[in-house]
């Protein structure tokens, strides 16, 4: 029900460096969970309109006031690589 | 095991007020059993009593809080290898308030990793033992706090249910577990798992310590544009009596697929129902057997968007790999993440993707509307409803861990709550044979009541509570 | 007709980015920067730590209303935000927040140019290339700022109404002119609060398909953009001329050597994956906050249009200054100055005159004040100088400033006139081209510029041509 190259493709677009076992062995799991999925595909839905939030609610909207900002210190004592006062990458043309 | 730790958190507050006890004693015998734990409950444990309030409603008793929850300082790492070390800058709001209140944190608990399981053997910290059998799981995502509470290693903790991650370990655990309605508890610094689901809630030994935790956790946050508080003060519960109840028993979550063990004490329980006033009558929950597949679809869908930021750039794990930006983002998420989490990131971005959202997600959100249609016609007729919490007693670890599909099968009780957003309790109702044999192990009640109605379900949950008599103090050596 | 001798069309659509000038970010309370220290304007929302939650801001949502009754869009009486998830060093959490099928405006139109919709959504981090303080060697990595994360956005995409570079320019200095008067962003292209993409094709004239259209990015100032659609449009019309057809991709400008190059990632075209953002709740638009944004509106661009009109402005100038704030303002300015010694045509003819002779955007830049200029209309109304003197005034005004009445008197510019001193030099004129007043005589006007001529020579261009003229035909009783 899901390929190997359904699951390279999704790997890349979530940024996985799956190992060649874990393809194999997801592409089966998850063609079990897929299989349980399809029961939705039988439904009448015609009509029926999406939850997207389950709170009846609207415009939680915030005043347009400043509040204190982090302090440097606190963010890069968890940052892994830091340099000239930001985070540290690889360029994004670089590869 | 000492007197101090037999005691119900409301006992002990009681207690500290009438000056029979002292609040750090309290919190040194708890503090002291967490750090002895062999049940690899906890991740982090206090060295020492926290500074801060002792007075206060909660008396400075300790809390055991899922490693789930942000607190600032300590280690908070979700079960995860990707935030191993993790310290936040900041702490929950829910953990604030409860702090606020009077809650000293004695320890952060084990829990399957970014909340998704329902064994914790998906920890990256190792699985937790079910303190009524060391060799069972104690369910999950909560599992670390359902141990700890379950085994008198804390009086009362924090755990957050999203599909059934507190109703089931509680009901695994032979404890109280309580998923609020959806939106009466913040969830700022609280990592996400899926945000549309996610509830923090508690896990106690009796419905008044539930209901006393839950009193103080409820609150419309700023922070958090998904809350919306409670609309009534959480009131501890006094009923007796099921006089004029109306219980509903829907048939597809009462029947096939449920242990034979498991049924019957749901029917014993019933028959209780019953003798303290209630009416008992089945009815149909059409898309129940749908919600499982509509939950796994968009629990994991909004998952794999919510780990997205789990990069290696800003905290946590970073691994370099051959340099590239491509590298360093594969590398940190595939070293950083269990199979589990993977699993569902794949799922949950195959699901939005170009060309399967609308038969995916799409349909998902419209099971959602008909999963929340059902239940609203059953409130029609109904008070709460009430399904055994999970289709088995605690299971054997590794039984399942490898057909993953058996174990979401785990949630078909819980799950339908989730996705209308209703609260529900799960409370000890007996106890029951595994079907691989071995001693009893406890089984768990779910009642589950219209939004905003945790104040009905605590009375009706009190009631039968009071009347079951469970026992849990075994698991409390 | 070959493709060789074929006519085409220029199709172009623009997407805008405007930053907006609120206190605080989209979607937390974190001040907005203006050039602080690296990364010490973040917090666990704008930063994307664990458990952070977005919470929109209330201004944002106001401007972003104001934006919609200024192009007259429908405001949504419901819209929603959606998650856009890709992956980017300048993206804290891994998706932006933003619009999707439900946002705040739709439809609408500004300047001739129909509007698609308007949207909020926050901005990106800056990427800065690593080095830049000299400490680092490597030029393979970079380094993030989260101060500008999270920053308030409103996307404006136009329909493909766009026909021309030119028509692009115009069309963005209108829309810069009405969000600086609706006061919601600073639209600054240098600086970054303005930002536009162009989506550009070509189709035969005559044709109503779309041809297939590409992509232009990063161009960061007007000029920049209208010579960077005229070079697409050729190098998009030299293609099809020779056979070939257009490849939809992202392209690069760069001004300085007029090339084009292909800016298109190693990745395959980004899957965004759009779903509603489960953080946030629905934007319901109530009576106040209408009323609010309503209560909020100045007068917009073709509001002073009609008001330039009626105070006798031809058209096209009336449009010009009115769509330009930095104009109107300073034609309003000059007007104020010559308190009625000049009248408004003339003062915005040659508010006109000198924004051709700048290099500035705005004349307020220049070394022209809006009372010099006044001045010069002034003068040239009251005949004291000739219009071409008054031009030479103006020149010698936008190269050094000063004063006219003394550029006048230094130069030696003051007008002759009167029959005292012209009246001879005009007999002289005739006198000197008895053909042309034999011609004159007869009723044939067409020579008199020879006796102008011949007097303007004399008066070193000083002579007023139609005192010249009048004085021709007095003389000749004509």
């Amino acid at each position: 029900m899901i390929s190997r190259e359904q699951v390279l493709h999704v790997a890349t677009l979530s940024r996985l460096a799956l190992t060649d076992e874990e393809v194999d062995r997801y592409a089966v799991e998850l063609s079990d969970v897929l299989d349980h999925i399809e029961t939705i595909s039988a439904l009448d839905l015609d009509g029926v309109p999406p939850t997207a939030h389950v709170v009846e609610v609207a415009n939680a909207l915030r005043p347009d006031e400043p509040r204190p900002s982090l302090p440097r210190e606190a963010i890069f004592s968890q940052a892994p690589a830091v340099a000239d006062d930001g985070f540290l990458v690889p360029s994004p043309q670089a590869s | 095991m000492s007197d101090i730790r037999d005691l119900t958190a409301r006992e002990a507050i009681d207690q500290i007020g009438r000056g029979a006890l002292s609040s750090d004693e309290v919190f040194g015998a708890y503090r002291d059993a967490s750090a002895a734990d062999e049940l690899n409950a906890y991740t982090w444990v206090a060295d020492e009593a926290p500074a801060g309030a002792t007075d206060g409603p909660l008396a400075g008793l300790p809390l055991a809080v899922k490693d789930l929850f942000c607190t600032e300082g300590i280690p908070s790492q979700a079960g995860s290898r990707i935030l191993e070390g993790y310290l936040p800058p900041y702490t929950a709001t829910v953990v604030e308030q409860l702090q606020a209140a009077g809650s000293r944190v004695v320890g952060k608990t084990n829990q399957d990793e970014f909340a998704m399981g329902s064994s914790n053997e998906n920890s990256a910290y190792g699985p937790v033992a079910n303190p009524w059998d060391r060799e069972r799981v104690p369910g999950g995502s909560s599992g670390g706090s359902a141990a700890a509470v379950a085994a008198g290693l804390a009086p009362w903790a924090l755990g957050t249910d999203t599909g059934g991650s507190i109703r089931q370990p509680a009901a695994l655990c032979g404890i109280v577990g309580l998923k609020p309605t959806y939106g009466t508890v913040s969830r700022y610094g609280m990592i996400a798992f899926a945000s549309s689901l996610d509830q923090a809630g508690p896990f106690t030994r009796d419905v008044t310590d539930a209901a006393l935790l839950y009193h103080h956790m409820t609150a419309r946050d700023p922070r958090d544009s998904t809350s919306v508080g409670h609309p009534e003060p959480i009131a501890l519960p006094t009923a007796t009596k099921l006089d004029g109840v109306r219980l509903g028993v829907p048939e597809e979550l009462t029947g096939e697929g449920i242990d034979p063990g498991v049924l019957k004490a749901f029917h014993a329980s019933l028959q209780l129902a019953q003798e303290l006033g209630a009416s008992v009558e089945t009815f149909t929950l059409p898309h129940a057997p749908h919600a499982l597949a509509a939950y796994y679809v968009l629990a994991p869908a909004e998952a794999s968007s919510n780990l997205s930021r789990y990069d290696g750039v800003r905290y946590g794990l970073r691994i370099e790999g051959d340099g590239t930006l491509l590298d360093l983002y594969t590398g940190t998420r595939e070293a950083g993440f269990g199979d589990e989490v993977k699993r569902r990131i794949l799922i949950g971005t195959y699901a939005l993707s170009s060309g399967y959202y609308d038969a995916y997600y799409g349909r998902a959100q419209q099971v959602r509307t008909k999963v929340a249609q059902d239940f609203a016609a059953a409130f029609q007729r109904f008070d709460a409803i009430v399904t055994p919490t999970a289709p088995s007693v605690a299971f054997k670890l590794g039984e399942k861990t490898g057909d993953p599909l058996a174990m979401y099968k785990g949630d078909i009780c819980t799950i339908p709550a989730s996705l209308a957003g209703l609260p529900g309790i799960s409370i000890p109702n007996g106890m029951a044979a595994p079907p691989d044999g071995g001693r009893e192990l406890p089984t768990g009640l779910q009642l589950i009541g219209p939004a905003f109605r945790e104040n009905r379900l605590l009375d009706y949950a009190y009631a039968l509570e009071q009347h079951l008599g469970f026992d849990g103090s075994e698991a409390r050596s | 007709m070959s493709t060789q001798q074929q006519e085409f069309e220029t199709v172009i659509g623009l997407e805008i980015h405007i930053q907006l000038q609120t206190r605080t970010k989209m979607f937390c309370g974190c001040a907005l920067s203006f050039g602080e220290e690296p990364n010490t304007r973040t917090c666990p929302v704008c930063l994307g730590l664990p458990g952070a939650l977005p919470v929109t801001n209330a201004r944002a949502v106001h401007y972003g209303l104001m934006i919609g009754l200024a192009v007259g869009s429908e405001l949504a009486p419901r819209s929603i935000f959606h998650r856009k998830n890709y992956f980017y060093p300048d993206s804290p959490k891994g998706y932006q927040i933003s619009q999707f099928d439900e946002p705040l405006c739709l439809g609408g139109e500004l300047g001739g140019v129909r509007i698609h919709r308007v949207h909020l959504e926050d901005d990106a981090a800056k990427l800065v290339h690593a080095g830049a303080s000299g400490r680092l060697h490597a030029s393979q990595t970079s380094v993030v700022d989260f101060n500008r994360a999270g920053t308030p956005l409103a996307e404006i995409v136009t329909e493909p109404d766009v026909r021309s570079a030119e028509q692009a320019g115009e069309f963005l200095r209108l829309l810069r002119t009405t969000m600086r008067a609706l006061g919601v962003s600073d639209v600054n292209m240098e600086e970054g609060s303005l930002r536009c993409d162009a989506n550009i094709s070509i189709r035969p004239v005559g044709s109503t398909e779309l041809g297939t259209k590409t992509e232009l990015k990063n161009m960061n100032s007007f000029r920049f953009i209208e010579r960077g659609i005229r070079a697409e449009v050729a190098r998009q019309e030299a293609l099809v001329r020779a056979g070939e057809s257009v490849v939809q991709e992202t392209l690069h400008f760069d001004p300085r050597t007029e090339a084009i190059t292909s800016l298109r990632s190693k990745e395959e075209a980004h899957d965004y994956r759009y779903f509603p953002e489960p953080d946030l709740i629905p934007v319901a638009i109530t009576e106040e906050m209408l009323e609010a944004a309503r209560a909020d509106m100045p007068e917009l661009p073709a509001a002073r249009e009609e008001r330039f009109l009626a105070l006798g402005l031809v058209d096209e100038l009336a449009r010009q200054l009115a769509w330009r704030t930095e104009l109107a303002d300073f034609f309003e300015a000059a007007l104020a100055a010559a308190a009625g010694d000049a009248a408004p045509p003339a003062v915005a003819h040659w508010v006109s005159d000198l924004v051709a002779r700048i290099e500035q955007e705005d004349p307020a830049d220049s070394n022209v004040t809006p009372a010099a200029l006044a001045r010069v209309v002034a003068l040239v109304d009251a005949k004291a100088i000739t219009t071409g003197a008054g031009r030479q005034v103006l020149e010698k005004l936008v190269a050094g400033g000063g004063d006219p009445d003394a550029i006048v008197e230094a130069e030696g510019l003051g007008a002759v006139g009167g029959e005292d001193t012209l009246g001879p030099i005009v007999a002289a004129a005739l006198e000197a081209n008895p053909d042309v007043a034999e011609k004159l005589r007869g009723g044939d006007m067409k020579p008199v510029g020879v006796i102008v001529g011949f007097v303007m020579k004399e008066t070193k261009g000083r002579a007023d041509g139609k005192e010249v003229t009048r004085l021709v035909r007095e003389q000749l009783g004509l």
